[in-house]
């Protein structure tokens, strides 16, 4: 879920099971080699997806080290010389590391107020419509653009913001009578555009989840509640909201034990990788992405990058923490 | 019925369409300039209608397909490779994890869970797989960092292994003299149908919409996918955006598709999942509803 191509599962909230395994016991040396063969078969088909851990995010978390080195390819990664905490140093003494850290927290704290409270009230309102075609054509047309790649959203974005062929500067702004703007250019305009399209985009998927809880709730409250006489209002707020109460509150702290990690298609492909807006769009991930690919700056980029590595896991097991003190079901582990 | 929960009806109505209007539009207007003629859209913008309708933008893909056509083999190759392996593998680490009499069980699962707790980051990932696997320019590095495999898929296919599979069944074709790969081929896989779909559905979006891959180990062209293709068009609009418009600037201007083409390629890229849609929809949401239920 925080791997790369977890990544796009990281709205989705992990459950464990409860593991029932029980003690193993004390074997003499022959029946453990009569369990060895038994279990043999088993362990050969768990070896591919194991061994892929072991490379794709066991290998790279040890990879962490060269946030202390300088790293030159010449003399390969692991004879690079060790520097400390020089990296660090370096980032740090930059406008940059506040600036990353500054965008990263208050655009996805923004995404996840905004994105948890429209998805909430969207939930409920498909809930009650009671036309059976509208509701699934709702349903399935906010989810649309949660199936399309950041790149096309970068498209789509582009044909309202263009400067010279924008449906923005050609079409709205001279209806409304004002001039228009170089979108890409101007960073002041970037926490509102960003903040849009990351709703656009994730609502949908994110009202499926409390849609999903909305239903599971007994009907058998709603009924009782009507026989009492309360409206439809007085039973969204006395019962809807009340019940996924639970869902909402560990959504949200997951979300928050992710916040230092941002959706990098947004940050970079949407704004076009446009260097006039860094200051408003530069996020961690951004920032170590341009470090390692565009700089040549691999040093600065594994220091962010540790940093962020860290800072998140705190941040997972804080948030865990406390989830786990409200709920313990619901905890991650 | 109470006058309120009528206005909740039509305020829900109202809201909702306004939504899914918001929804669609940007795609309209993709389609629509995908549709316009050239001097329409340099002289107007971009619109909801074609002001002049035309398929210049699909004849120039027609005659210069062939690009086209290898990237979306590409594109097709990879997420039909990589969601099988991944399935493959997924599942059958899963269910290793999800026998009860399997030793180290509990170690192995921290093993999966840990990765989504913590994780290393873009620059060692890269490392390992440009230093120490080389995958840099192959087609391998479309479909291995990152896609083919996550912590998350495997516990949520090892919960319905649990929950699902009734372990006597196991058992009994233990007694019954099957080895564990055909307990597994011949039992297990036939009743874990649903969870398969589900997980292949969301591999499959995965794959088909993934640039990342593309854009940070593949440099040659003959390995772009289509998102890959769409990618270095936009990055080539901002380069010239941003640089001097001089003799090298108007030389590269004619070497990018023209603003209607653009549009064109983005249609097609997208065109096959908005096809298909209607018919996966209801997995989709089933699949996004079961992450995040307690399984």
């Amino acid at each position: 879920m925080i791997t790369e191509g977890g990544k796009r599962m990281s709205d989705v909230t992990v459950k464990k099971v409860k593991s029932n395994s029980h003690i193993v016991p004390v074997a003499k040396s022959n029946t453990k080699m009569l369990k060895f063969k038994r279990f043999l078969p088993l362990f050969i088909m768990m070896t591919p997806g194991l061994v892929y851990l072991l490379i794709n995010n066991y290998l790279p978390m040890f990879g962490l080290i060269i946030a202390f080195k300088d790293i030159n390819y010449a003399k390969g990664i692991f004879a690079s010389d060790w520097i400390g905490l020089k990296n660090f140093e370096y980032l740090f003494s930059t406008r940059d590391a506040f600036v990353i850290t500054r965008n990263t927290i208050l655009y996805n704290g923004g995404f996840i107020l905004i994105n948890t409270v429209l998805a909430i009230g969207v939930a409920i309102m498909l809930n009650e419509i009671k036309n059976k075609f509208a509701k699934s054509f709702y349903q399935s047309v906010i989810l649309l653009p949660f199936l399309i790649s950041m790149v096309i959203v970068s498209y789509l974005g582009f044909a309202f913001l263009s400067e010279d062929v924008g449906y923005l500067n050609n079409t709205i702004l001279p209806f409304l009578g004002l001039d228009g703007v170089s979108w890409y250019n101007e960073a002041e305009y970037w926490p509102y555009i960003l903040t849009f399209i990351s709703t656009w985009k994730g609502v949908g998927f994110l009202c499926v989840i409390y849609l999903a809880a909305i239903i599971g709730i007994d009907q058998e409250y709603y009924e009782a509640a009507t026989l009492d006489g309360a409206n439809k209002w007085q039973q969204i707020i006395h019962i809807t909201i009340p019940t996924i109460m639970p869902v909402i509150i560990m959504m949200t702290l997951l979300a928050i034990g992710r916040i230092f990690y941002s959706d990098f298609g947004l940050f970079f492909q949407v704004p076009m990788n446009s260097g006039a807006l860094y200051d408003t769009t530069n996020v961690i991930d951004t920032y170590v992405y341009r470090g390692l690919m565009q700089l040549g700056d691999i040093g600065m980029s594994a220091a962010a990058g540790l940093y962020q590595s860290i800072v998140g896991f705190v941040l997972v097991l804080l948030s865990n923490y406390i989830v786990r003190k409200k709920s313990k079901d619901n905890a991650l582990f | 019925m109470y006058k309120s929960d009528r206005v909740i009806q039509w305020v829900s109505h109202i809201f909702l369409f306004v939504l899914s209007i918001g929804s669609i539009i940007p795609f309209i207007i993709l389609l629509s300039s995908s549709l316009t003629g050239e001097e329409a859209i340099l002289k107007d913008g971009y619109s909801f209608f074609p002001k002049e309708f035309s398929f210049t933008a699909y004849e120039y893909l027609l005659n210069n397909s062939g690009s086209i056509i290898r990237a979306y083999g590409i594109t097709i190759f990879v997420t039909v490779f990589g969601t099988f392996v991944s399935l493959v593998m997924t599942s059958l680490l899963a269910y290793g994890l999800s026998r009860r009499d399997l030793p180290y069980r509990n170690a192995l699962a921290f093993f999966v869970f840990f990765t989504l707790l913590f994780n290393g980051g873009l620059v060692p990932t890269y490392l390992v797989y440009t230093q120490i696997l080389d995958l840099k320019n192959t087609i391998w590095a479309l479909i291995v960092p990152g896609l083919l495999m996550n912590g998350f898929n495997v516990l949520l296919m090892r919960t319905f292994f649990i929950t699902s599979i009734p372990e006597p069944v196991i058992e009994s074709a233990r007694m019954d003299g099957a080895g564990e790969f055909r307990t597994f081929f011949s039992i297990v896989l036939p009743l874990s149908l649903p969870i398969m779909a589900t997980i292949g559905l969301l591999q499959t979006i995965h794959y088909w919409n993934d640039w990342f891959n593309g854009l940070i180990y593949v440099t040659d062209p003959s390995l772009f996918s289509i998102q890959n293709i769409l990618n270095r068009m936009l990055s080539d609009i901002q380069f010239l955006a941003s640089s001097d418009l001089g003799t090298n600037a108007s030389q590269a201007a004619s070497q990018i598709p023209s603003t209607g083409v653009r549009m064109a390629i983005a249609v097609i890229g997208v065109l096959p999942i908005l096809i298909a849609y209607p018919f996966f929809q209801k997995y989709l949401v089933k699949g996004i509803a079961i992450g995040s239920v307690k399984g």
